[in-house]
């Protein structure tokens, strides 16, 4: 799907995300940073790839096989090297105000992979593998 | 994002916080509220997180210059009932350590006047 450079459409594609989720036997706790995940992987893509220009597009996939959920994004910004983010933990950048949103995405996914997109833009990808979570949630309860 | 604001003992500034704290959505107007007790002198500020549903790393980074722009003026913010995934969240960027966190107003208030 394609969204709009808006920040309201997040939580629209954090609806469909969690309807995909829904059959899946994950607890409300994972599903949650997941969501959080695509919220940061989408406000990155709106608001430093395509710099909220609304005539910009965000283009959408999500889909669970094999259990494992793949996401993948692409804007049509300018594109950035991800290497250059600084590190959030860092003490010197303790105290920013940005710079959280790509850490907290490889806090809660188990892949986040960056690609520049030929002619322009910036695509991500981010892996979830569920069957690994509900083993862990199954083994915890 | 609701915000209010009353004045506790002490003339502590107790900011309530209801909704989300996200970008395009609450991060903006949380820096505003802060900034506007801070022109108007108030150097000690309580944010009762309760009632916030969600945040993301642009409230967090709010939350963050918030904190800045107050002990800059020389004044004081801390959080006061955080919840538990909020709580994570500032946890795993190591933040916690940075606020002053309470699970009671009365002793978060108290603790001002220290």
């Amino acid at each position: 799907m394609s969204l709009s450079s808006r920040f309201e459409n997040i939580e629209m594609a954090q609806h469909l995300c969690g309807k995909l989720l829904e059959e899946e036997k994950i607890s409300d706790e994972t599903r949650h940073w997941i969501l959080m995940a695509l919220r940061e992987a989408l406000a990155n893509a709106i608001k430093h790839g395509n710099a909220e220009d609304r005539s910009k597009r965000v283009h959408l996939e999500m889909n669970v096989k094999d259990q494992v959920l793949r996401i993948r994004i692409r804007d049509e910004g300018e594109g950035f090297d991800p290497e250059k983010v600084d590190d959030p933990l860092a003490p010197e950048n303790r105290f920013k105000t940005s710079g959280r949103g790509i850490f907290y995405m490889k806090t809660f996914m188990d892949e986040v992979r960056f690609q520049r997109v030929e002619g322009g833009g910036m695509e991500i990808f981010l892996t979830k593998n569920l069957a690994a979570v509900k083993e862990k949630e199954e083994k915890g309860s | 994002m609701k915000t209010s604001v009353r004045e506790g003992k002490g003339g502590v500034q107790v900011l309530d916080l209801k909704g989300k704290i996200t970008i395009g959505s609450g991060d903006v107007q949380l820096r505003e509220t802060i900034n506007k007790l801070v022109d108007e002198g108030k150097r000690n500020i309580l944010i009762n997180m309760q009632d916030v549903t969600t945040i993301d790393s642009s409230g967090i980074g709010e939350l963050v210059g918030c904190y800045t722009s107050v002990t800059n003026k020389g004044g004081k913010l801390k959080l006061l009932h955080l919840p538990p995934k909020i709580n994570d969240v500032l946890t795993v960027t190591q933040l916690i350590t940075v606020f002053d966190v309470y699970e009671s107003e009365q002793e978060a208030v108290a603790s001002f006047a220290g």
